[in-house]
């Protein structure tokens, strides 16, 4: 095994383009796992810790680029009011050595059904953007970004750069189910999003389908009945029922499998709770904030 | 490989590093501390935590490459002179300590906890020391020791 430690973007890139194989790692908490256990000898690791243009984050043409080794302690504290969905999913990661390592680039280049970042990214419409030596930088939206179980759209020769996401424009929301309070992988989650500049609703489902996945049809129907009952202008209460029938919808949208940390239908049921609750919670939110 | 690192105030140099291994590992079996303790090698139980860079982390997910140039401190480094600190000496006095093999662990997360918040509510504590595991004391003990810890350095100060 080789040990790459780049420390220009530049040469990351090239790193990457001379040794495919090169495995990613910044905070370790998933690659060091695999490899302590002997569950993966990468030809390269490919440390990119050093690199500097990945550790920060800035506004950026309207959005926030983060970049893909800032930690989950950073989001916590640097941007719980730019990103609150994710820094909401952030406090319930690991613990807080883990959340001083882990970074949502890594929760991304894993792209484990599990990972917490995804549902919050996903409600909130975030673009990953990717870049390679040879074609250089693109932006990938990130529904698109997971194609099956821990695989990513990332070619061979490229590496995440950052996450592009938007300022919230309403309340945002995550909900999770785990045994305990801390260092708890996901049974379940739900990221959720208002979008009230283009009465919109966001959704983002964790841990119950082959890759993390938005309930469309469900954020559609929430979107149209608000819409209908003229609810984004009035900010009137939610009709009876309505968060109820989301959930059942959001329900709809999942595909989960039975394993060791919950059923199939434990999951189903404790998403259509989740939606719920976080459509519930985002909207009083919502009427709070006029 | 070589790494260079400065642990505990003093540069080390250490030689045949494996370029897969853990920090924990080179910090054990390399450089003689074997303090920091090695139970999970998954970042679950937190009994190797240490500094690094001011921050505490599991040391078992740290490749030891990525600590090269980089400052370590270990639960070695928190006593000087054979002085136990205010955080040790609480543990001992609570029976804080049963079969020992979490207490480095629990001593670093303490430490890095009454330094960012000298007086911790209880919540505050079971979420700063959520990350590591005893399977002896039902943490009420630990508990005691850092509520212990923490008057005894306000008193001090």
């Amino acid at each position: 095994m080789e040990f790459l430690a780049p420390t220009t973007w530049a040469d990351a890139l090239a790193a990457k383009a001379a040794c495919p194989g090169a495995l990613p790692v910044t905070g370790g908490t998933d690659v060091l796992v695999e490899i302590n256990f002997d569950r993966r000898r990468p030809p390269a690791l490919l440390d990119l810790t050093r690199v500097a243009e990945l550790r920060d984050w800035a506004p950026d043409r309207g959005r926030i680029r983060l970049g893909a080794a800032v930690t989950y302690s950073r989001v916590i504290d640097e941007l719980a009011t730019a990103l609150p969905g994710l820094a909401m999913a952030a406090r319930t990661i690991g613990s807080p050595q883990i959340r001083n390592r882990g970074t949502v680039g890594g929760n991304l280049g894993a792209a484990s059904p599990a990972g917490d970042s995804h549902p919050p990214l996903l409600a909130a419409d975030a673009v990953v953007e990717v870049a390679s030596a040879a074609r250089g930088v693109r932006e990938v939206p990130v529904a698109q970004f997971y194609t099956g179980v821990k695989t990513n759209a990332l070619a061979p020769d490229e590496l995440i750069a950052a996450v592009l996401v938007a300022p919230p424009r309403g309340p945002q929301q995550f909900c999770k189910i785990g045994t305990r309070n801390a260092m708890v992988i996901a049974v379940s989650a739900f990221g959720f999003a208002l979008h009230p500049d283009r009465r919109a609703v966001g959704t983002g489902i964790g841990s119950a389908a082959p890759t993390p996945r938005r309930a469309e049809a469900a954020a559609e129907f929430l979107a149209g009945e608000l819409d209908a009952a003229g609810l984004w202008e009035s900010r009137g209460e939610l009709p009876d029922g309505l968060a109820r029938e989301f959930g059942h919808r959001v329900r709809a949208a999942a595909a989960p499998i039975d394993d060791v940390r919950g059923s199939a239908a434990y999951r189903l049921h404790s998403l259509s709770v989740m939606a719920r609750r976080a459509a519930t919670w985002a909207w009083n939110d919502y009427r709070r904030a006029a | 490989m070589r790494i260079t690192l400065t642990v505990n105030g003093t540069r080390r140099e250490v030689d045949g590093v494996w370029e897969g291994e853990s920090l924990l590992y080179a910090l054990r079996e390399r450089m003689g501390l074997p303090g920091s303790k090695n139970a999970c090698e998954q970042g679950e139980c937190g009994s190797c935590t240490v500094y690094l860079d001011g921050l505490p982390v599991c040391s078992c997910l740290v490749a030891a490459g990525q600590a090269d140039g980089r400052e370590v401190t270990t639960v070695e480094g928190l006593s000087a002179d054979g002085e136990l600190r205010p955080v040790q000496q609480a543990f001992l006095a609570c029976g804080a300590v049963q079969c020992g093999f979490c207490t480095p662990g629990l001593i670093v997360s303490t430490h890095d906890l009454l330094e960012r918040n000298p007086q911790p509510s209880d919540p505050e504590i079971r979420e700063a020391l959520a990350g590591n595991l005893c399977r002896c004391t039902g943490y009420e003990k630990i508990m005691d020791a850092v509520r212990l810890a923490s008057r005894a350095q306000e008193r001090a100060s």
